[in-house]
């Protein structure tokens, strides 16, 4: 073995190790005192309420698109009255959940690795700690807890507003009636699926805010140190919720299918 | 942590004026291959002041991250306020912390929080103070430095001089009786440094606050040892130290990673007349 691949390999455990004591100090933060709830609630309102618009747009769209691309292909069978099924099903199940963690890991991502890098690299952090604050307490635990909680419901938000989407091209574009496409939308909804989608986007939280928050801490070498913090944490994260998406997909197929 | 603690009466007595109250017993620490500290000993005497001089990467901020307990040493023995610090839990570190107070380079303010909110940090979010009660310690601690109407500033509208004196003003809100100044004046002209110094030897000559220093900017750290605060009637008042009072300051020089000079102002600069090391530093 190369001295490079031997470097390369203990700087990659490194990592992993350094992000599992985070998650284990996640963990410990978030069950005994102190907790600051005022940053909890401020985190929420940053991840929630900060995400809503751009995620309720990338739904949108994406609802729409799928209503007009499903649309001309049924079309050809004389199936209009079934693009509601398409759109329900593929939002809630699969789309709803990947395209608002990568939206989230986008904004929110790259948010806190700028924050918590920038924190690092002028000693902020270092001065948390002098005055007695634990920055994983501080930080991390109100970040984590608004991505675990508020992805969830920005990922509902989405499937919701997908389906007005493919309502809206369903009606205006293929001029089927909007009973029918309710209808079709119920129809191709089971219950499966909507545990589906409501379970996944726990774990797409979960990990895009830690990763974020790992790399956001890991930072050194200045505002160019900063920078690559950035792009790591939206490369990471994306490239996290898409390997995540198969694995817990995989997981609830063989347990609640 | 927001629990008071009490020291038991023995040791405070020990640490009264001229006590012990940090000391590094051969205190060894390395990254990788570099050696950053090589068996570093000096103790520092409640109410002195120890100034730290060396070139960049001679180890001088890597002493305060090991008194604060934010860097662990691979070999020796870290006391601070009587308790050994160096194999000690994040969680019993807090404690220790209450009583230190720590400017960092470049003052390091919360950039998301106002003046007020990063003096009061501590007060409000760890100690838990009744709000009116910080508010008036942080109007307090701002008057004391001069910036009381900079208050609802952001760190980022405040000037390079005045952001390292909110820092003072940061590390002194919680009544630390040992403060730890990185680098306080680097980066600022003549003028504004001389500011910085005074708060400085305000804090230790006023509040009896013991301090370290480390710095490479010698006027600054000659300036602090040479020099005394007082006040009468009310009138705040720097004169020169008389030769015991400069004494109390003593200047530790550092060389990769070892003790190269230890002793007084008065002792330095007869020293630079033989080392070429401290010469070229003090020239």
């Amino acid at each position: 073995m190369g001295p490079k691949l031997q470097e390369w390999i203990k700087a990659a455990l490194l990592e992993v190790q350094e992000y599992v004591r985070l998650i284990a100090q996640f963990g410990r933060g978030l069950v005994t005192r102190p907790i600051y709830y005022r940053d909890i609630i401020e985190q929420f309102d940053e991840v929630g309420i900060g995400s809503l618009t751009v995620v309720l747009l990338t739904g949108m769209f994406t609802g729409m698109v799928l209503a007009l691309n499903s649309g001309f292909t049924l079309d050809q069978f004389g199936a209009r009255s079934m693009i509601g099924r398409l759109v329900s099903a593929s939002m809630v199940r699969e789309l709803g959940p990947v395209l608002t963690g990568l939206m989230v890991a986008g904004r929110v991502g790259s948010g806190i690795a700028a924050e918590l890098g920038s924190m690092m690299v002028t000693d902020q952090i270092a001065a948390l700690r002098a005055l007695g604050t634990d920055p994983v307490r501080k930080l991390v635990v109100p970040r984590i807890l608004a991505g675990l909680l508020m992805v969830p419901l920005l990922t509902v938000l989405s499937g919701a507003i997908g389906m007005v989407g493919g309502w809206v091209v369903t009606v205006l574009q293929f001029h089927v009636a909007g009973t029918v496409y309710w209808n079709s939308v119920v129809a191709g909804l089971y219950m499966q699926d909507v545990w589906m989608g409501l379970i996944k986007p726990f774990f797409l939280g979960f990990t895009i805010v830690s990763i974020g928050c790992h790399v956001g801490l890991r930072t050194r070498g200045g505002t160019q140190g900063v920078g690559r913090a950035t792009t790591n944490a939206v490369v990471a994260s994306s490239v996290a919720v898409i390997a995540v998406d198969f694995l817990v997909t995989k997981l609830l197929i063989v347990l609640i299918y | 942590m927001a629990q008071t603690y009490r020291r038991p009466a023995l040791i405070d007595e020990a640490l009264a004026f001229g006590g012990p109250i940090i000391v590094f017993d051969r205190v060894h620490l390395s990254f990788d291959e570099k050696v950053i500290l090589r068996n570093v000993s000096f103790t520092l005497q409640t109410g002195h002041t120890k100034v730290f001089l060396g070139a960049s990467g001679a180890g001088k901020s890597t002493i305060l991250r090991l008194t604060l307990g934010l860097l662990k040493p691979d070999a020796g023995r870290i006391f601070v306020n009587g308790e050994r610090i160096d194999d000690m839990e994040e969680e019993q570190l807090m404690n220790v912390r209450n009583d230190l107070g720590m400017v960092f380079q470049e003052g390091a303010l919360f950039d998301s929080l106002t003046v007020r909110e990063n003096v009061g940090y501590k007060l409000y979010e760890e100690l838990n103070w009744p709000v009116e009660k910080a508010d008036v310690r942080v109007a307090e601690v701002l008057g004391f430095i001069g910036l009381g109407e900079y208050i609802d500033r952001m760190p980022s509208e405040l000037s390079g001089g005045q952001r390292r004196r909110v820092a003072i003003a940061r590390a002194m809100a919680a009544k630390p009786r040992i403060l730890l100044y990185d680098e306080p004046t680097t980066g600022l002209d003549p003028i504004t440094a001389t500011t910085v110094d005074e708060e400085i030897v305000k804090l230790r000559d006023l509040e009896g606050v013991s301090s370290v220093l480390v710095t490479h900017q010698l006027r600054d750290a000659f300036y602090v040892a040479e020099h005394t605060a007082s006040r009468r009637n009310g009138e705040l008042d720097f004169e020169r130290a008389d030769r015991h009072k400069a004494n109390e300051a003593e200047f530790i020089m550092l060389k990769e990673g070892g003790i190269a000079f230890e002793g007084s102002a008065e002792e330095l600069r007869a020293a630079a007349a033989r080392d070429s090391y401290i010469n070229a530093f003090l020239s």
